[in-house]
């Protein structure tokens, strides 16, 4: 399974995600609603985007009262019926990562969608600080690069 | 949609706001930045205001393209009649204010008047506050940002502010946002100042409609693949403007000691690689794929243990060659403090330079150097003038006044040493062998500056064809020391650069430091998926031209001439001591250069004082001027 992979040290901080995100789903340049926004502590230099994580167990679909959240397996990604979702915003409370968003005008959430197995914002990133893979290749990297250190620490 | 954003008129006297539409007429004749405030200053400045009175009008625009997904529109231009060359005062910002501009509702602010205690103003979803700012005065430019961010409770407000140098009218105090950031030239910082506003907070979730959605993110992606491809993008991404130190140095085409050489020696430290003992890695302007900026963390000396951003090339030559040493740490120390202060590198880096040179030469009074070691490579002196030229104390008081006010203050004998055209020091670059880029700061329209006209490629020795494909006209030389056919080449990258400042996206994905980067074609296509404006690449170019022009009649009703239109008197009489064969011995030829200034003039439809003709102003649409429509 694919997800949405991000490496925060790769982040330039530029934004150009929140744009070409809002660009692909509202048709406008809008990163107050984009479905990925980096968040910045700018005076230390430090950048770090967040999306939906896509939980297995995910708490947004727990709480949602008329149960209009469920997963679509397929593509590993939580997804909301907007025909059932009654704008009660309880999933937005409900999220531990604070990176679902309500739209005011539509009266309805919002969250990224993986743009249905191409996410724009990785198409963009030219650091390749975001990343589309299965995720356990995301996790072999690591282990990999861990693993140097290791090594090395065993060399010396 | 991107043509729905405002203009506000702030009114600091009155403590009054009005705000009003952007007739689309003058969106087709100058699109947004750059080109708007041409217009606004032009018709909101009467001649002869002075520029630290409450008269002058301070404009910031973001450009048309600032905010949206078009290459790096991260861009917005201050502006306003200069309080250090007493003409236009123009200076251009990238990092995140001018797109949070756009998201708040507006394009442009302009700001008249005086507050009567220090103030900031407060712009958010359509509205503008004027504030109370008596306990954010005194603060340096990067508290003032935090501060700010913890009163308006939201880490997202982005602020353009100024530091003690604005607060104390030094004539280059620049304007500063984020880390780094600054709108540096020209003393924009001291205008603000003037008008005891302490900065602009922005904030907005106002979404900029895109024409063609669909069609501008399929054109992006490519137009990203092709600046990403090029040599030159790795190179930026790598290490930012400190390259073009490597190259400028091994020349001998970099101002050393106040112009006494041309190449500095035994200044490994200075190279771009020297930068690996500190930086962290890059950061990037809004929407920039290149990302040019070093983040450090200064690990030894004065500011040990501080976080900051860049440098530029610009301070390498004000802090190393310029003033004599070869210290990445002092290069980054002094970065540091500038930011801090908020003043314009370059201009601070050039006035001490002079100072050093004028103390070698005995022309500066004893009782102004008191205990200072003005001798050449002394750091500790350099960061001690950059305080006092911030808190204005002592020397640092006369050299806060930059070129002309130093020279009334010093005597006469001292202005033959000090590099600046208009009032405006020069770039750490030596023009000497090179006419195009003499003739490039000789005429732009807010004094030396490399950032207006400049044909950098022209160093590049691209073949004349490839010249001709970028420049439109057969027969341009690829020999960088000749002067047929340069004035052509200066006056295309004058329209490409305005064009480029009024879009509000930045110089470094343009023809500026590589042929192989956006112009006009591309331009038009972004502004056609992204706003709905059709423009063929001419329309855009004669926008630049009309910019520009615009900017020139500004300058000449506060009564410039061609006389202005000069280099300093050292480019024709002190010929290049060092550099490669081909660049060394060489000086401007004084008769040559004004058959270039003829032809600059003549590619214009400007008289021989450098006048537009009445056909001219007539074919630009500026025959009319003041209009007055917004």
């Amino acid at each position: 399974m694919k997800i949405l992979a991000v490496d925060e040290k790769r982040c330039t901080g530029c934004r150009l995600c929140e744009l070409v995100c809002s660009v692909r789903h509202e048709g406008a340049a809008d990163p107050a609603r984009a479905r990925i926004q980096i968040v910045k502590w700018e005076e230390e230099g430090v950048y770090l985007p967040m999306a939906c994580r896509q939980c297995d167990d995910a708490p947004c679909a727990a709480v949602c009262p008329v149960n209009a959240i469920g997963r679509d397996p397929e593509l590993g990604r939580v997804t909301t019926d907007h025909d059932l979702c009654i704008g009660c915003r309880a999933c937005v409370s409900a999220c531990p990562f604070g990176v679902l968003g309500f739209h005011e005008d539509r009266g309805k959430t919002f969250r990224c969608d993986l743009c249905h197995g191409d996410p724009t914002c990785v198409k963009f990133c030219e650091t390749r600080a975001l990343r589309y893979e299965e995720g356990d290749r995301v996790v072999a990297g690591r282990r990999r690069a861990a693993a140097a250190r290791f090594r090395q620490a065993a060399a010396e | 949609m991107a043509l729905n954003r405002r203009i506000a008129y702030v009114d600091l006297s009155a403590g009054s706001v009005e705000v009003r539409d952007v007739p689309l007429e003058l969106r087709r004749k100058y699109l947004g930045g750059r080109g708007m405030d041409a217009y606004l200053l032009y018709n909101h400045v009467e001649p002869g205001t002075d520029p630290l009175g409450p008269d002058n009008a301070l404009v910031l625009s973001a450009g048309l393209l600032s905010g949206t997904p078009a290459p790096a529109g991260a861009r917005c231009q201050i502006s306003a009649k200069s309080p250090l060359t007493g003409l236009l005062g123009s200076a251009n910002m990238g990092g995140f204010f001018g797109p949070e501009l756009r998201y708040a509702g507006f394009d442009h602010i302009v700001i008249q008047g005086r507050a009567e205690k220090p103030v900031y103003l407060w712009v958010h979803n359509g509205s503008v506050e004027i504030r109370d700012a008596d306990h954010l005065w005194g603060g340096d430019a990067v508290q003032t940002q935090t501060r700010l961010r913890e009163e308006l409770a939201d880490p997202d407000v982005k602020v353009a502010c100024i530091g003690v140098a604005g607060e104390n009218r030094v004539r280059f105090a620049c304007v500063r946002t984020g880390i780094k950031n600054a709108a540096g030239r020209t003393g924009m910082g001291a205008v603000m100042g003037s008008k005891n506003l302490k900065a602009v907070a922005v904030r907005g979730t106002l979404p900029i409609r895109l024409a063609d959605p669909e069609g501008a993110l399929g054109y992006l992606e490519e137009l990203v693949d092709y600046i990403q491809s090029s040599k030159y993008a790795e190179i930026m991404g790598k290490w930012g403007t400190l390259f073009i130190f490597d190259v400028t140095n091994s020349t001998g085409l970099i101002r050393t000691r106040n112009f006494q050489s041309n190449q500095m020696p035994h200044s490994e430290d200075l190279e771009c690689e020297a930068m690996d003992r500190y930086t962290m890695g890059m950061a990037a302007c809004f929407g920039c794929t290149m990302h040019c900026r070093h983040k450090y963390v200064l690990p030894e000396g004065r500011f040990r243990g501080q976080y900051g951003e860049g440098p530029e090339y610009t301070s390498q030559g004000a802090f190393g060659t310029e003033v004599g040493a070869a210290s990445m740490l002092g290069v980054l120390e002094a970065n540091q403090l500038v930011n801090l202060h908020g003043l314009d590198t370059l201009e601070v880096g050039s006035m001490i330079g002079w100072a050093m040179e004028l103390h070698e030469k005995g022309l500066l009074p004893a009782e102004l150097v008191g205990d200072l070691d003005l001798r050449w490579g002394n750091l500790d002196a350099v960061i001690r003038l950059i305080d006092d030229i911030a808190h204005r104390r002592g020397l640092g008081d006369v050299l806060a006044d930059g070129p002309k006010g130093a020279i009334e203050r010093l005597g006469p004998e001292t202005a033959y040493y000090n590099i600046h055209v208009k009032g405006m020091s020069n770039l750490h670059s030596d023009e000497r062998p090179t006419p195009s880029l003499a003739l490039n700061i000789a005429t732009s329209t807010r004094g030396a500056d490399h950032l207006r006209s400049r044909p950098a490629i022209d160093l590049y020795h691209l073949p004349p064809k490839v010249l001709e494909r970028i420049y439109g006209k057969p027969g341009l030389s690829d020999d960088y020391r000749v002067y047929e056919g340069k004035p052509w080449m200066v006056v295309w990258q004058e329209r490409l650069y305005a064009l480029v400042d009024a879009l509000g996206v930045c110089k470094f994905q343009s023809v500026f430091l590589s042929p192989n980067m956006p112009k006009a074609e591309e331009y038009s296509r972004v502004l056609r998926l992204v706003t709905g404006l059709e423009f063929t690449p001419e329309e855009l170019m004669e926008i630049g031209e009309r910019v520009t022009t615009l900017e020139r009649l500004f300058n000449l009703r506060e009564g410039a001439t061609r006389a202005d239109d000069d280099l300093p008197e050292r480019y024709f009489t002190e010929p290049t001591p060092e550099g490669l064969p081909a660049v060394r011995g060489k000086c401007i030829d004084r008769d040559r250069f004004e058959a270039m200034l003829d032809e600059y003039y003549d590619l214009h439809g400007w008289d021989r004082e450098g006048r537009p003709t009445p056909e001219t102003l007539a074919r630009l649409g500026l025959d009319a001027e003041p209009t007055r429509l917004v």
